[in-house]
């Protein structure tokens, strides 16, 4: 009989011994848990793509329960989530800033070429450690797809040696921002606007050279712009969303026809 | 004295590997080493609780179970205690060191079925029975080595899984098949120091 119960008391008794160490242990070294974060985080997507600027969605969820930031940050979730959370801290309406991220290179094989035949990596920040890049503009996309790999939401394609963003797709996570080491993407507001699509600083002579649809700062669209939207510096234009107001005659003016119309519609 | 506990440390470095020599602890082996740093934080989080289950386990073993006549019950009893000690451990990290918590995370609740940790408490009194001046002392340092091995087998294979990455590798090899293989020869090459030990301090 002893040879039975013997073992059986010592494993229950060592078990039970655990078990009371534990249950007192998680009482004496409780962590207060911040529900309002969780149930934040409850609301959040869960993508963890870092768009908000925190790491993470818990690391967003925090810092809302903490006042520290303001909802509708989230690009993922949208203006559902925005205004669920929006209602769970009662701080009323929010507005949600819809952007895309965008190629600011035109620079297809049928209008640049690239200046060496490349046999590396494949990979944009490999090529782009060679002589400044593999194509002829130093500022221009190689096309070589670091955007696509980095962007989780299939936005991206890589076509005819240049990426294009789809906006319909696009998030706004800035994965793809972050990938390219040319620093061509960045994000504008969803709205009907002008857009530059080059990035190439160089003087105009120099532009022309190495693409068709370069920006050579001819002031032509500045000119034309009645909002004053559009200014010149380092020879390349840009155009700011908050001013422009989509009338579209500084695409019709560009000589070189790489300002474009943004017109996408808001989701929703 | 000094010198037999440095043999003892280094041989279960290098001629003891729990992982390479012993193949305990695949998983995490395979599973967690991708990166170097997670490679890292994982061995050092099992490192804590070898020594610690040890540290618990041989007096709960020579002075309770062979007592009673019931040493066969070693396996049942050591995976309670070091299920219940990583929970403790867990409950205190959080509590007082939160940035090391949050980078162990994931790997904590995973040592609680590791079987490396395990295998180290209960071949440790195997070397115990067959040698009695392996007492407390040599186990606690047997498993820190055992620890250190692991940590050093975790870094090395995470250093060659990064350079894989970059390799071109035949299509039906791609991902675990290579893996293994390339762990395979890594165990083969530490076959290299069998002897060494004894040669060294014996």
């Amino acid at each position: 009989m002893n040879e039975i119960l013997l073992p059986i008391l010592i494993v229950a008794g060592i078990g039970l011994l655990a078990g009371l160490i534990l249950a007192i242990a998680s009482i004496v070294m409780a962590v207060p848990k911040d529900e309002k974060a969780e149930a934040i985080q409850e609301l959040l997507p869960g993508a963890n793509c870092g768009a908000c600027g925190y790491s993470g969605c818990s690391g967003y969820a925090a810092a809302l329960s903490k006042g520290e930031a303001k909802p509708g940050l989230c690009s993922p979730g949208g203006a559902e989530t925005a205004k669920a959370i929006a209602e769970l801290l009662g701080s009323g309406d929010v507005e949600v800033e819809y952007k895309t991220a965008l190629v600011h290179c035109m620079g297809s094989y049928d209008n640049t070429t690239d200046k060496m035949e490349y046999d590396g990596i494949i990979g944009c920040a490999a090529a782009a450690q060679l002589a400044g890049g593999i194509t002829s503009c130093r500022f221009g996309c190689m096309g070589l797809g670091d955007c696509m790999k980095a962007c989780q939401y299939d936005a991206i394609t890589v076509c005819n040696g240049v990426a294009s963003i789809n906006p319909e797709k696009c998030k706004g996570c800035g994965q793809c921002v972050a990938a390219c080491p040319k620093g061509l993407i960045s994000f504008v507001p969803l709205k009907k606007q002008a857009v530059v699509r080059c990035a190439n600083c160089d003087k105009g002579a120099a532009t022309t050279k190495v693409c068709k649809v370069g920006c050579i700062g001819c002031m032509k669209c500045v000119k034309v712009c009645e909002a004053g939207a559009v200014k010149v510096e380092n020879f390349h234009a840009t155009v700011d969303p908050v001013k422009c107001t989509g009338c579209g005659k500084c695409t019709e003016a560009c000589p070189r026809h790489c300002i474009t119309l943004l017109d996408v519609t808001i989701p929703q | 004295m000094l010198k037999s506990l440095v043999a003892i440390f280094l041989a279960a470095i290098l001629t003891e590997n729990y992982i390479l020599n012993k193949f305990l602890g695949i998983c995490p082996f395979l599973g967690v080493s991708k990166k170097l740093n997670t490679a890292t934080g994982m061995s050092l989080a099992v490192t804590v609780v070898m020594v610690l289950a040890t540290a618990v386990t041989w007096p709960i073993y020579t002075y309770l179970l062979v007592p009673s006549g019931l040493a066969y019950l070693q396996t049942i009893v050591f995976i309670l205690i070091i299920a219940a000690l990583v929970q403790l451990l867990e409950i205190t990290l959080r509590k007082y060191m939160p940035p090391l918590y949050n980078s162990l995370g994931v790997y904590l609740p995973l040592i609680t079925t590791n079987c490396a940790v395990l295998g180290v408490t209960m071949l440790v009194l195997e070397k115990g029975a067959a040698d009695p001046t392996f007492g407390y002392v040599e186990s606690l340092v047997n498993a820190f080595g055992a620890g250190i091995g692991f940590l050093v087998a975790m870094v090395l294979f995470a250093g060659i899984r990064e350079r894989l990455e970059l390799c071109d590798i035949p299509k039906s090899l791609r991902g675990l098949p290579i893996t293994l293989i390339a762990a395979s020869l890594v165990a083969v090459s530490f076959l290299g120091f069998n002897g060494l030990v004894e040669g060294m301090l014996g």
